[in-house]
């Protein structure tokens, strides 16, 4: 693309000596994007929007929140009863947390069923596991602030986690509390972290991006584009439908605002922070359930069932460890795929296993809100072996044996096929 | 990159009308989003409850003065002697930066009210306890730039450019008021 000239004899001045209008240009107007990206290629925009959301309605909510112990709750309450739209706000931050989850699952799911994380987008996806990672770190510090029942014993439980790290367990854990159990210090730290984490994921976002815009989207058809005829300006083709998908958002997201606020929530939370007293039944927010599922789903008797493991390692290690496991193991998804084709249209085997893996973390959000014992174990185990076992056994084999239909010439063709262009080919 | 398709001239004024109505509507819808964020910032329901100071005037002597607290502001409350106030009235317009008479700057004469903050930049002026300086006119000083105000708390010297302010306030009955 060339460099634009532009009229405007300021825009020319400025763009002369920092070339901001060109880069807009190129990254949001006429940056090529391939002709038949569909609606599931929304959602990243729409996180992104989210982001921004999340920002903004976080920076008015930290200027009446108090992080202290004894005033935390209370000062949620006064933004509910007293600021001017302080409900409004909070009940926004409180639902855009989970609008944001339910953004990146369909974007991370998304880039799953059609393959969008192969060569050369590898980085691009490892990229977005960083951001998904700094988000759920930023969720849970975020939840801890209100001081509510489930705020504390979350924050107790999770924290506990690195004592399971050998040796150093119990100095990390006590570092991470800045006292002996989950008091103030902790509140405080948690508060600086939750301030500072949405900005990490914001120069993330921007990595991303580059990433991104270095290689350009990929699309439902997962070939790549071969040349003009295949691409089409993203303004105003694309920014057009990044905002109607942005309006349809705004309706859910606003529905459960202003409706059903506290649908998302546990209202444990309304419960000020009791150190002497665990809620009876504790669970953490729902995006992330599918987590607390493979974490309790390792057996007490783990080691001696499969018997190579170290017998140092005890169950709650070994779940600590899956858990984590189950995140970092889709830092290597581009290679655990050996298959060349990207998109699940031309997959037929993949495009099954695709939606049992779906289904299994949808079981395993459901088990993580059930207690852990009985039927609900045994589901959870079951569901936690297959996690695992596809994305580390089947996946690789898959790619080898499955047999592919076969690809369309072009994107331009494939579209067009059966409509007025459709004789010209390619 | 695939073009767009030639426009063929008529629906451009449609097109228009669709477009500048998206982009109003949305310009409209943004305007509105941004109020509750705006209005956040104002004083708060807790903040405005506690608006308003009632003083009861009763234990007040005559020659004696007072501070209370409104808004987190300290408001002068004087008792003044009859000598105070005819020296309050004695004063020609004339000798005054800002002019004003004492009767419009009093309920009842013997009652005066001030916000305590000097006009000039901020301070709290002098006088209201037993031992410091009045300045030269017997009413307030302020110790920082040195500002004199009389006993109706109006400029006489200095760098002050108005006199001491007045808040709204009230009798609820002969011995208490409500400021605010």
């Amino acid at each position: 693309m060339s460099t634009p000239t532009w009229k405007n004899p300021i825009v020319q001045w400025v763009d002369h000596r920092l070339p901001i209008v060109t880069f807009l240009d190129h990254a949001i107007v006429k940056y090529p994007t391939p002709r038949n990206l569909n609606y599931w290629w929304n959602f990243g925009s729409l996180a992104g929007v989210i982001l921004v959301v999340m920002i903004g309605t976080g920076i008015m909510l930290a200027m009446n929140y108090v992080p202290h112990t004894s005033m935390a709750f209370d000062s949620v309450e006064r933004i509910m009863r007293d600021i001017n739209y302080g409900w409004l706000i909070r009940y926004l931050h409180v639902n855009g947390g989970s609008m944001f989850f339910i953004c990146v699952y369909i974007h991370i799911f998304r880039g799953m069923y059609y393959g969008s994380y192969k060569e050369p987008r590898e980085l691009l996806w490892i990229i977005g596991i960083f951001i998904f990672l700094a988000m759920m770190a930023t969720a849970f510090l975020g939840y801890v602030l209100p001081w509510g029942q489930m705020s504390f014993w979350g924050a107790t439980v999770i924290t506990n986690l690195f004592s399971v790290v050998p040796f150093f367990g119990e100095a990390i854990v006590q570092w991470l509390w800045g006292g002996f159990s989950v008091d103030n210090p902790t509140l405080n730290k948690f508060f600086s972290f939750h301030y500072l984490l949405p900005f990490i994921i914001f120069a993330l976002v921007f990595i991303h991006l580059w990433a991104l815009h270095t290689h350009k989207s990929s699309n439902p058809l997962g070939i790549e584009v071969q040349g003009d005829e295949d691409e089409i300006p993203f303004h105003p083709y694309y920014t057009a439908k990044d905002a109607y998908g942005f309006g349809v958002f705004l309706i859910v997201f606003l529905g459960f605002t202003f409706f059903a606020p506290n649908f998302f929530g546990e209202p444990d939370n309304y419960i000020e922070a009791n150190p002497l007293v665990t809620p009876t039944h504790i669970v953490p927010e729902w995006y992330f359930l599918p987590f607390y599922a493979i974490l309790r789903a390792v057996p007490d008797n783990f080691v001696d069932i499969w018997g190579i493991l170290p017998v140092i390692i005890p169950a709650k290690t070994a779940g600590v460890i899956a858990m984590f496991a189950s995140i970092l193991v889709l830092l290597v998804l581009p290679w655990l795929d050996t298959s060349k084709v990207r998109s699940a249209k031309f997959r037929p085997t993949y495009f099954w296993l695709f939606w049992l893996f779906f289904i299994d973390t949808i079981i395993l959000g459901y088990i993580g809100a059930k207690p852990a014992e009985g039927t609900f174990l045994l589901i959870g185990r079951l569901a936690t072996a297959y996690y695992f076992l596809h994305l580390v056994i089947f996946m690789p084999l898959v790619g080898k044996y499955e047999k592919t239909k076969p690809l369309p010439d072009s994107i331009s063709a494939a579209v067009t096929a059966g409509g007025p262009d459709a004789k010209e080919g390619s | 990159m695939a073009t767009t398709a030639p426009d063929t001239g008529d629906d451009g004024t449609r097109r228009d009308f669709i477009f500048v109505a998206a982009i109003s509507a949305t310009a409209v819808g943004a305007g509105l989003a941004v109020w509750p964020f705006v209005n956040s910032m104002n004083p708060s329901k807790d903040v405005l409850a506690q608006a308003t100071t009632e003083v009861d005037l009763s234990p007040i002597e005559e020659g004696q003065r007072i501070t209370v607290l409104w808004r987190k502001k300290p408001v002068f409350v004087d008792h003044r002697a009859p000598e105070k106030i005819a020296e309050a009235n004695g004063t020609a317009l004339s000798d005054l930066k800002d002019p004003q008479t004492d009767a419009d700057r009093v309920l009842r004469p013997e009652w005066l009210v001030l916000i305590g903050i000097c006009t000039h930049l901020g301070c709290i002026p002098q006088g209201q306890r037993v031992g410091e300086r009045l300045g030269d006119f017997g009413g307030w000083f302020c110790p920082c730039h040195g500002s004199h105000y009389d006993t109706s708390g109006r400029i006489r010297k200095g760098p002050a450019p108005k006199n001491l302010a007045i808040p709204p306030y009230k009798f609820i009955d002969d011995t208490n008021i409500l400021i605010g």
